[in-house]
């Protein structure tokens, strides 16, 4: 079986979120860049345990990104993944991200993806990728389990959980239940530095949107607090002042 | 010319999301001039044309036994057909389990572009620009949307339901259908009454709750507020609750009207899933924890004193 997983960076966690150039651009200054968790925990550490349950399985890795990115694949590679692409161009978008995998993507059995990036928050890259390859895709994977060429995947829904059945070659989003986080070994690291890592360079894709502008959130008023003798009248604020319920 | 919205079901009931798509099609529809309309697949239980108390004038129904199960391959072919017929402008899904399979698909054949998690009405008066969420809640931006044709995908809660006079024109549409490559071979509840994704009310606990022999309070004012329930990762992680309670960056994104955070620190990975809740309330024993500053109420104090005392006095106030 031939996988490719699609990795993307984000900045860390606690990243300090601000703009720049007249709120049109994020503050990158400082910024610590990591894989994006549901590529690497989810996405790629499944990747890597269906390749221990059957060594014939190749996973290549695939990140749309500048140079930038090179740092974040080879941390990918040193989880695991037998070699991976760059394609050599800005991320600005979904549909770019998309159109660009799309033209590796061919000839895989299976393409996983994280269900969103942490920043731009979109979602969208896996289904749009999908399109492009008239292939079926599923999102918020919990689970995934092959046998043959039949894919058995769990996602979540509203309020509950689905049970799926569908054929290879196959498109998932990625989420938590879908594999354990793991953390890349020594072996792995030393490993990395030599697996190969292919730049490609980007076709011509007319972006679909753009972004123009970004703002922070107001800030709170500040907490009311209610002294711990008094729960009554928390209930009574969040009745009558708040009208929450 | 028309904006179309997708309204999603399931077991044949319609979501609150789409009630929410609606209301917010319609208003696109009104501030462009042109007229709303809706497309529902599959088999409903509901009366369709009582969607028109939200502002749409049409809406085309659906069916084929191809569409039992949701596909997101197939349902795509058929909500592009539709468009077409419609000729949609702006395509509005819910930013829901089913609107993140289909919106990216959609725009793609309709080579349209996308928002996704968009939070406020478009700006149409120069250009067409959407507001949506980025960086897990922790900042907002202004997409521009270049292509003819465009689809939103709306974020749950995001948008308040209105309610009018008007009934829809209901028309069965003849699709070309695919045959699946979906089966759905199992579907479970996983949570409680009350959806975790589209509750008003969720009420949270962390690991200050000490272990899951302590949740029974939590479910009981939950229960009280009609509230769903929810955990931090650690919570989900040591197995104390079920994995599809864990709100936060790497969880579920929520948006509720009301949430109560109990023995949670507020960690800015747990906050990134909570802080677009309308009304933050904390209850933590340490004065210092992170959470406060996220909040709009709070209590400092012993979560095991103070939790039967806040059922207590919801109840009262309900006159149970
Ligand atoms: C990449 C990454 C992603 C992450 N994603 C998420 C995520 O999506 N969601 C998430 O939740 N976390 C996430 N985390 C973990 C996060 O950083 C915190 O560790 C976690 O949120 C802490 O959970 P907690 O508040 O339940 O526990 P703790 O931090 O241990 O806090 C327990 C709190 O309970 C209070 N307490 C104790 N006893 C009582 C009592 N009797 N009464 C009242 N209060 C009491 C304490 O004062 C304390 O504030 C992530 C971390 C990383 C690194
Ligand atoms: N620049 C990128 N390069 C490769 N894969 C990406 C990139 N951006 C997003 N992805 C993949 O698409 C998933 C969904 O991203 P998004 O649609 O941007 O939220 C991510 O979890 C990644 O697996």
């Amino acid at each position: 079986m031939k996988i490719l997983v699609c990795i993307s960076k984000t900045p860390d966690t606690t990243a300090k979120i601000a703009f720049t150039d007249n709120n049109t651009k994020f503050a990158e200054a400082g910024v610590q860049w990591i894989l994006n968790p549901y590529d690497e925990w989810y996405a790629l550490v499944r990747a890597i345990e269906l390749k221990e349950a059957d060594a014939s399985t190749t996973i290549h890795l695939v990140t749309v990104g500048g140079a930038d990115a090179d740092p974040i694949i080879r941390k990918a590679l040193a989880l695991g993944g037998d070699e991976a692409i760059r394609i050599n161009t800005e991320p600005t978008e979904s549909y770019l991200v998309a159109a660009q995998i799309a033209e590796v993507a061919k000839g895989y059995d299976l393409i996983l993806l994280g269900k969103e990036t942490i920043d731009y928050n979109g979602s969208a890259v896996g289904g749009m990728l999908a399109e492009l390859l008239d292939a079926p895709y599923v999102t918020n994977a919990t689970s995934l389990q092959i046998a043959g060429s039949t894919a058995t995947i769990k996602r979540e829904i509203e309020g509950g959980e689905e049970t799926l059945e569908t054929t290879l070659p196959l498109v998932v989003g990625c989420q938590k239940g879908m594999a354990e986080a793991r953390i890349p070994n020594m072996r792995g690291i030393m490993a990395a530095r030599t697996k190969p890592l292919k730049v490609v360079e980007a076709n011509n894709v007319e972006a679909f949107t753009k972004y123009t502008e970004f703002q922070l959130p107001p800030a709170k008023a500040g907490v009311k607090l209610v002294s711990a003798d008094n729960v009554e009248e928390l209930v009574r604020l969040l009745h009558e002042e708040a009208r929450v319920f | 010319m028309s904006v179309l919205i997708f309204v999603d079901q399931l077991d044949g009931h319609i979501k609150k999301a789409s009630h929410e798509a609606l209301t917010y099609g319609a208003k696109i529809a009104e501030q462009t001039g042109v007229t709303a309309e809706a497309v529902v697949v599959g088999a409903v239980t509901e009366d369709l044309a009582a969607l028109g108390k939200h502002g749409v004038k049409k809406v085309y129904h659906v069916q084929h036994d191809n569409l039992k199960a949701f596909d997101s391959q197939v349902y795509t072919k058929v909500i592009a057909q539709v468009a077409e017929q419609s000729g949609a402008k702006v395509i509005v899904f819910s930013n829901n389990s089913s609107g993140k399979a289909l919106a990216p698909r959609v725009a793609v054949r309709l080579k349209a572009g996308l928002v996704s998690g968009a939070t406020a009405l478009p700006d149409t008066a120069n250009g067409f620009t959407v507001r949506k969420n980025v960086f897990s809640g922790k900042a907002f931006a202004t997409v521009a949307i270049t292509t003819d044709v465009k689809v939103i995908s709306l974020n749950v809660n995001a948008y308040t339901i209105l309610t009018g006079e008007g009934t829809a024109e209901v028309v069965p549409f003849t699709a070309t259908v695919d045959a699946p490559t979906m089966k759905t071979i199992d579907s479970t509840k996983t949570s409680g009454k009350v959806a975790l994704t589209e509750a008003d009310v969720v009420v949270s606990a962390g690991r200050g709750l000490k272990g899951p022999e302590n949740w029974k309070m939590v479910e009981e004012l939950a229960e009280e507020l009609g509230a769903a329930l929810a955990c931090s990762r650690p919570v989900a992680d040591a197995h104390w609750r079920p994995h599809n309670e864990h709100v936060g960056q790497t969880g579920v994104a929520i948006a509720p009207n009301l949430y109560i955070a109990i023995g949670i620190s507020g960690a800015i990975q747990h906050l990134a899933g909570v802080n677009r809740s309308k009304t933050i309330v904390v209850i933590n024993k340490d004065a210092e924890a992170p959470f406060f500053k996220a909040a709009d109420y709070g209590i400092v104090g012993d979560a095991f004193d103070i939790i039967p005392k806040i059922t207590a006095a919801v109840k009262k106030v309900k006159g149970h």
